[in-house]
């Protein structure tokens, strides 16, 4: 929630302030700047580069600060590390009252401080002290030490003054508490009793996410490095990767070799079409996550199965984008192609499938966003190598960092596909959307 | 036999109503060799589908189309066609779409090349041969349909109101161009419009069509194409005889026009 906050009031200072900066600069007058009717007019909204450079920066930020990393001047409060003390009361069973005091120190791991020695002080209860690793509680048995125990019927009355007629002996017919816990507050923390009359002391966890569920970027950055030379899972990162991309481009070159030339059937012949129709409209909508278990039952989980499922994934999207590009063909350029002299197979070679191709492109890019989308999550379920099942054993183990990396790696292959299909389109089909 | 002829041509189409729409009824006509013949008509007259019939994307239900004796029975590049647009390649520059019916018909570059820049030359494009199509407007686009239908030495150069989308002032100059290109290369044009003033300054021969069924309603034999060759066109605008004709067409067409628009009210 505080995370939001802070993202939607970056958000709305960087919008004011690169707009100050720009009213301050040279005026632009180009042909957007001189309109004066903006609002709703589509072609005078781009993306503002500023915006897209800041909105990177922002999450970086926003992760860094929150996660303690080093790359970050600015951090959210982290959790407290040091020492601490706060005073209890006890009521022994035939009704005397003695004060000790808890002397607790937060550690960030485990035997990183030296234990706090207490001397014995006079009276039944006495001081004790604890070590409590950084985000985590510390329970302690406060009576270990004293004259009387819990199990005699000593029990807690006040911490730091504050009273509690809280009785963990207390209890109903089911053997369950009759009164709610009291919460003490205490300096860097907070501190209640256990449901048997033990005291739980929890330091301030601060805002910072603890790196288990979020890893700092550098700790991110250094595992990229690290499996990047050493390896994850006998594979080096970049065979991860490689696998996976492998599967996708077989698996998708295998798709489009077979779904363009039906999709050309099904757009010249009747009887294609109509053959292939329901198969292909049924097919379509099935998502092809839903075909992996049956592809594993076929195939195995070996690399045949997930060619099969990448080819499957592939496969209706080609077909239909070929369909689509042979039916869109302006009838009066293949009148005019014939009326120019010439044939069928001409028309076909060189009137049809260049038509096409915009329509086919199209297609490509869906098909291979798909197939990246399917790969990784048939990498989930079983495989030896790939960036899906590098993530998944990661998960296993709780290596977070493993996990981000390989999302980001993910999303950033997926953004490097897309790029290089449009480049590749810009190149092949420059009269896309210009004819 | 030399020429153009269309015997007793009707084209009817069935619709799925059960209805029927006589688009064309007992059309005969006789085209010389190098004439140019401007068809005009309201919408739903069946000119269009006169010219499909002619250039062999539709089979008539009766009568038969031949050209120099020999029925035509589909589309052949000895009727060259060119439409209102959409008709170029946009994935060919300007000088592979001129050159693809030579290519299509396996001339030879070396002997196609020459003609093809020639060609060029002569529709005012010679600065643009290696343009892509999008990067042309619309009116340069409509030159380089007319040098590709050029460039396979048709016959018949069969035109689909190969000016109705372009400006005003792009059209006066690429009538200009229709003619110059009539003149130079004397191939029988037959032109499809909607313009009366374009019928009559680009008519040797003007057909005047009526609708419903559609037929042949009236034919004029005009001298304006000959005084547009050797004239300016604005000139011959101003001739009394062309302001006359004109009215006279345009009443004609009018009269049609409201005779639909009375049956349509009186059926409905």
């Amino acid at each position: 929630m505080i995370i939001l906050l802070i993202y939607i009031a970056i958000f709305i200072g960087a919008f004011f302030t690169v707009r100050l900066i720009n009213t301050r600069l040279a005026q632009r007058n180009d042909f957007t700047s001189l309109k004066t009717v903006t609002f709703g007019d589509e072609s005078a909204v781009t993306a503002n580069r500023t915006a897209s450079v800041i909105s990177v920066i922002a999450i970086f930020l926003i992760w860094g600060a929150f996660t303690g990393s080093s790359l970050v001047p600015v951090h959210a409060p982290g959790p407290y590390v040091g020492g601490g003390q706060f005073d209890y009361e006890v009521l022994h069973p035939d009704g005397r009252r003695d004060t000790a005091t808890v002397f607790w120190q937060v550690e960030a791991t485990r035997g990183a401080a030296e234990d706090i020695a207490v001397a014995d002080n006079d009276g039944f209860a006495r001081d004790d002290a604890i070590n409590i690793i950084k985000y985590r509680s510390g329970q302690l048995l406060w009576d270990r030490n004293d004259e009387t125990d819990r199990k005699a019927g000593a029990r807690i009355v006040a911490v730091n003054g504050q009273p509690t007629d809280f009785d963990p002996n207390a209890r109903d017919a089911d053997g369950n508490l009759t009164q709610d816990r009291p919460r003490f507050d205490i300096e860097h923390g907070s501190a209640t009793l256990t449901d048997k009359g033990a005291l739980l002391i929890t330091p301030d966890q601060g805002w910072q996410m603890e790196p288990i569920w979020l890893p700092a970027p550098e700790a991110v950055w250094s595992r990229v490095v690290e499996i990047a030379g050493a390896g994850y899972q006998n594979s080096t990162l970049l065979e991860h990767l490689g696998w996976s991309l492998f599967r996708v481009v077989l698996g998708f070159a295998c798709g489009a070799l077979v779904g363009i030339p039906l999709g050309y059937a099904m757009g010249l012949s009747d009887w294609f079409r109509g053959w292939f129709d329901p198969i292909v409209e049924f097919m379509r909508p099935v998502p092809p996550l839903a075909l992996i278990p049956l592809v594993i039952i076929w195939a195995g989980i070996g690399e045949t199965g997930k060619i099969i499922l990448l080819f499957l994934a592939a496969l209706w999207i080609m077909t239909i984008a070929a369909r689509a590009g042979v039916s869109g063909v302006n009838i009066t350029k293949v009148h005019a192609a014939y009326s120019l002299g010439a044939s069928r197979w001409q028309i076909m070679r060189h009137v049809i499938m260049p038509n096409s191709l915009p329509e086919i492109f199209t297609g490509a890019r869906v098909a291979m966003g798909v197939c990246w989308g399917t790969v990784v999550a048939a990498e989930l379920v079983a495989a030896e190598k790939g960036a899906g099942m590098m993530i998944m054993v990661a998960s296993k183990f709780q290596l977070t960092d493993i996990v981000l990396m390989g999302i980001i790696l993910i999303g950033i292959v997926g953004y490097g596909i897309d790029i290089l299909m449009r480049r590749v389109e810009a190149w092949l089909v420059p009269w896309k959307g210009r004819g | 036999m030399s020429g153009l002829t269309l015997e007793n041509l009707s084209m009817r189409f069935d619709l799925p109503s059960g209805d029927h729409v006589q688009a064309l009824q007992d059309v005969s006509l006789e085209i010389k060799t190098g004439e140019l013949v401007s068809v005009l008509g309201p919408s739903g007259c069946g000119k269009t589908t006169l010219l499909n019939i002619i250039a062999g994307f539709l089979a008539p239900t009766s009568g038969k189309v031949s050209l120099n004796g020999k029925p035509v029975t589909g589309p052949a590049q000895e009727r060259g066609m060119v439409f209102q647009k959409g008709a170029l390649f946009e994935w060919m520059n300007v000088r592979e779409n001129v050159s693809f019916g030579p290519r299509m018909n396996r001339v030879p570059t070396a002997e196609s090349a020459p003609r093809v820049d020639r060609l060029l030359d002569v529709v005012g494009l010679g600065a643009f041969k290696e343009k892509a199509i999008y990067e042309l407007s619309g009116g340069m686009q409509q030159r380089v349909a007319l040098a590709r239908c050029l460039a396979n030495d048709p016959d018949v150069i069969l035109m689909d109101e190969p000016l109705g989308a372009l400006d005003a002032l792009t059209r006066e100059k690429m009538q200009g161009l229709v003619l110059k290109l009539w003149k130079e290369t004397g191939k029988t044009i037959i032109l499809i419009t909607h313009s009366v003033e374009e019928a009559l300054l680009l008519g040797e021969r003007l057909i005047v069509m009526a609708p419903r069924p559609g037929r042949i309603h009236k034919q004029y034999h005009l001298p304006f194409a000959d005084m547009g060759v050797n004239a300016d066109l604005r000139e011959v605008k101003h001739h009394p005889d062309y302001t006359r004709t004109r009215e006279e067409i345009l009443n004609m067409i009018w009269d049609m026009e409201e005779e639909i628009m009375g049956r349509s009210e009186a059926s409905t």
